[in-house]
């Protein structure tokens, strides 16, 4: 059963990739990405658009579902068959494409100046030499609230630490609304929108992540512990059974009203904006005490590179230019509201809740998701194992110490930083 | 003179089992060698190379992987526990009530409990998901109505629960399989052996369990033989319930999860095809030591009558 069922889907992924390589033209450009879903914005704003700029190129966007890109992707380029532009996944699965020779350095492209380094760590080589795709969008991670709670029970969003804590506690006491909406049951939830998003404020953003990367400090810190330590706080404002409580669900009971609070990721505001009927609004995470900078995890999502064995090599780098651009970057953000532009210049958004959003860029310390960039390339997988570890923190199935010391052991095994 | 006429080589029998024979050789056999093969190889700096069972010994020994491994093991023995004390039985005395033949609607009964048998695992699993929910679900508002809400936990969130409910919701959807091929034992016991017990004063449960069940141990033992191949094999549920992650903290993690988690890869894991066919390979031989302990070591000893 199992050895069949494994063949199947070899197979199937191998056949998949020799689907759907449109014919190249002289100037005809074919963008491979996995997000269908952008397939209109696609065909409807961002290539009308470069098109009346660049007469003589053409522009095809040809997405695969998300699920099968990676392996699609890989056939295709091994056969030589795969279109000029790739959508680039972050970190070590576009690496691995830049190492075996698939994607252009881009390094030298004209606009990729643009773009701050943080921005383009997702797409840079580990000594920081190469760039290889340029940064398309990012998503900022923060809470959003539901307005119309907050005015019933006059409460104003926190700053600090201790205003996030007493707002809950008064939000609780009322009871009319569950005050924080997350579960624990797809763990990544924990992980991602709880640890991701309040521990850069412990660890100081870039400064912790990377001198986790040199060795410097280690999960056990107490930069490292202490989110873990906040998180487990967290439990007692979940609602009912948080610990079967599914991603949709948490949604759900934020959107149909019945929970102020949704620790989020700038991915929800679209969503948000079609499902809630009620006002909405978004605060940083808060800072410990008030003064401190702030800090956020601005993580990078999207990038787009070109085949190194692309036939219109010149007219893909004059495109690439074009989504370097700040004009590019006004309507894809304005498009996908809640993905942001990656570029150093500001875009003008018109959806409130982005803005808010994109503006604690101005006041807090940007800085990635900790586990993506090299500390998720060897077994235990860093990342995979921060989502049980932080999902059992709030459970209270295991402390915080023991969580991070579990943590640590794990990525002791296998990795060694650069002396 | 009796001359022996030569029989000419029957080609037909060839040409007939060929197609079986290469269909199945192309999706089974060779599939089964090719994953054996790649679990004696590992992936070194792009290169195959060849390192022996040593994938094996890590699996088994090395901290990380075999405390992985050992915990999908017991989570799976307790799997197939569960389902040997609980499907198997239900399925045993389902089967004793339908084959009453006072019943009426046993038609019915029997078309409802083996329904589930032929819905789709991620229906089971989505379903009983909504089912329990502590949001929306059903589960906790039954409960209450009888008073019993305080019994109520997010079972499939709870580290300690979450397997057994998996458990149950396997069985829930596998009764009606032991439970039709008992059914079926139950009717080809002859009425002769029946009416001849019913002589002696054998009846009720006494007859059940001096004549009927004797007759029937050799389905039930069919019956566990595939219970034991089919819980060992499993994925598709707890995928579909709780995630490749099989959480909370892998308490729900059998060996089918931690195949596909190490040969697919996961989120940020990448797959490493290498280590994925050694726990295949494993998986394999673990069912094989199973069905070969069965066949040799039960099987033989099971008393056969003859009608």
């Amino acid at each position: 059963m199992t050895i069949k069922a494994i063949t199947a889907l070899l197979l199937g992924s191998s056949v998949l990739g020799f689907a759907g390589a449109a014919a190249a033209q002289d100037a005809t450009l074919t963008i491979e990405s996995w997000r269908n879903d952008d397939l209109a914005i696609w065909q409807e704003k961002l290539i009308p658009a470069f098109e009346a700029k660049n007469p003589g190129i053409k522009v095809v966007f040809s997405p695969s579902a998300p699920t099968e890109y990676n392996a699609a992707l890989n056939a295709k380029l091994d056969a030589g068959s795969a279109g000029d532009l790739i959508t680039c996944r972050p970190f070590d699965a576009s690496l691995e494409l830049f190492n075996k020779g698939h994607l252009a350095d881009l390094t030298d492209l004209s606009g990729i100046e643009n773009f701050s380094d943080v921005a383009k760590s997702a797409w840079t080589t580990d000594d920081g030499k190469s760039t290889f795709c340029v940064p398309m969008a990012s998503v900022i991670h923060g809470f959003i609230y539901n307005q119309d709670a907050f005015e019933q029970l006059g409460i104003t969003p926190p700053t600090t630490e201790e205003e996030f804590f007493a707002v809950l506690d008064k939000i609780k006491e009322d009871g009319t609304y569950i005050p924080m909406a997350m579960g624990t049951k797809d763990l990544w939830e924990a992980a991602t929108m709880g640890y991701q998003n309040i521990g850069p404020t412990y660890w100081h953003g870039e400064e912790g992540r990377l001198a986790l990367i040199k060795g410097e400090q280690k999960l056990t810190d107490p930069e490292w512990v202490e989110p873990f330590a906040t998180l487990a706080k967290w439990k007692d404002y979940l609602g009912d059974g948080f610990e079967a409580q599914s991603y949709p669900d948490s949604q759900n009971l934020f959107t149909l009203g019945r929970a102020a609070i949704f620790p989020a990721g700038s991915w929800e505001i679209s969503v948000f904006n079609t499902q809630a009927d009620f006002k909405m609004g978004a605060f940083a995470p808060p800072v410990r005490k008030a003064g401190d900078t702030c800090y956020i995890s601005d993580h990078n999502d999207i990038g787009i590179g070109l085949n190194a064995k692309s036939a219109n090599a010149e007219a893909a780098r004059t495109f690439l230019t074009w989504v370097a651009s700040p004009e590019f970057a006004t309507i894809y953000a304005n498009a996908l509201p809640g993905f942001f532009s990656l570029s150093s210049t500001p875009v003008e958004m018109e959806d409130p809740l982005a803005k808010e959003f994109v503006s604690w860029r101005e006041k807090c310390e940007p800085t990635i998701r900790s586990t993506y960039q090299i500390l998720s390339r060897g077994t235990p997988n860093l990342e995979n194992e921060t989502w049980v570890k932080s999902a059992n923190v709030i459970n209270g199935t295991e402390t915080p110490e023991a969580a991070a010391a579990e943590l640590q052991k794990g990525l002791d095994s296998w990795y060694k930083p650069a002396k | 003179m009796a001359t022996r006429i030569k029989k000419p080589f029957r080609w037909h029998i060839l040409v007939f089992l060929a197609p079986a024979v290469f269909v199945y050789t192309a999706v089974m056999i060779l599939p089964l060698f090719g994953t054996l093969q790649l679990s004696l190889f590992r992936n070194a700096g792009g290169e195959q190379a060849f390192v022996g069972i040593e994938n094996f010994r890590a699996l088994l020994t090395d901290p990380r992987w075999s405390a992985s491994f050992w915990n999908a093991l017991g989570n799976n023995v307790w799997f197939f526990v569960v389902h040997m004390l609980v499907q198997n039985p239900i399925g045993i005395l389902l089967a004793a009530l339908l084959s009453h033949p006072k019943l009426r609607f046993s038609a019915f009964y029997r078309a409802a409990i083996f329904i589930p048998t032929i819905l789709s695992f991620v229906i089971v699993g989505f379903a009983w998901k909504l089912i329990l929910s502590p949001l929306w679900g059903v589960a906790p508002n039954l409960l209450d109505l009888v008073g019993l809400k305080s019994l109520f936990t997010p079972w499939l969130g709870k580290a300690e629960y979450a397997l057994t409910t998996l458990s149950l919701i396997s069985v829930w959807q596998f009764v009606g399989i032991p439970m039709m091929l008992i059914y079926a034992a139950l009717l080809a016991i002859p009425d002769e052996i029946l009416e001849a017990a019913e002589c002696d004063g054998i009846t009720g449960m006494a007859q059940f369990w001096k004549i009927k069940l004797p007759l029937i141990l050799p389905s039930i033992g069919i019956i566990s033989v595939l219970t034991f191949v089919g819980n060992f094999n499993a994925f598709d549920l707890i995928y579909s319930a709780q995630g490749a992650l099989a959480g909370p903290n892998f308490s729900t993690d059998i060996l089918g999860t931690f195949l596909y988690r190490t040969f697919f890869g996961f989120q940020l894991q990448l797959g490493d095809p290498h280590m994925g066919a050694t726990i295949a390979s494993m998986m394999f031989f673990i069912i094989l030591a199973g069905v070969c302990l069965y066949l040799f070591a039960i099987q033989t000893r099971l008393r056969r009558y003859q009608f």
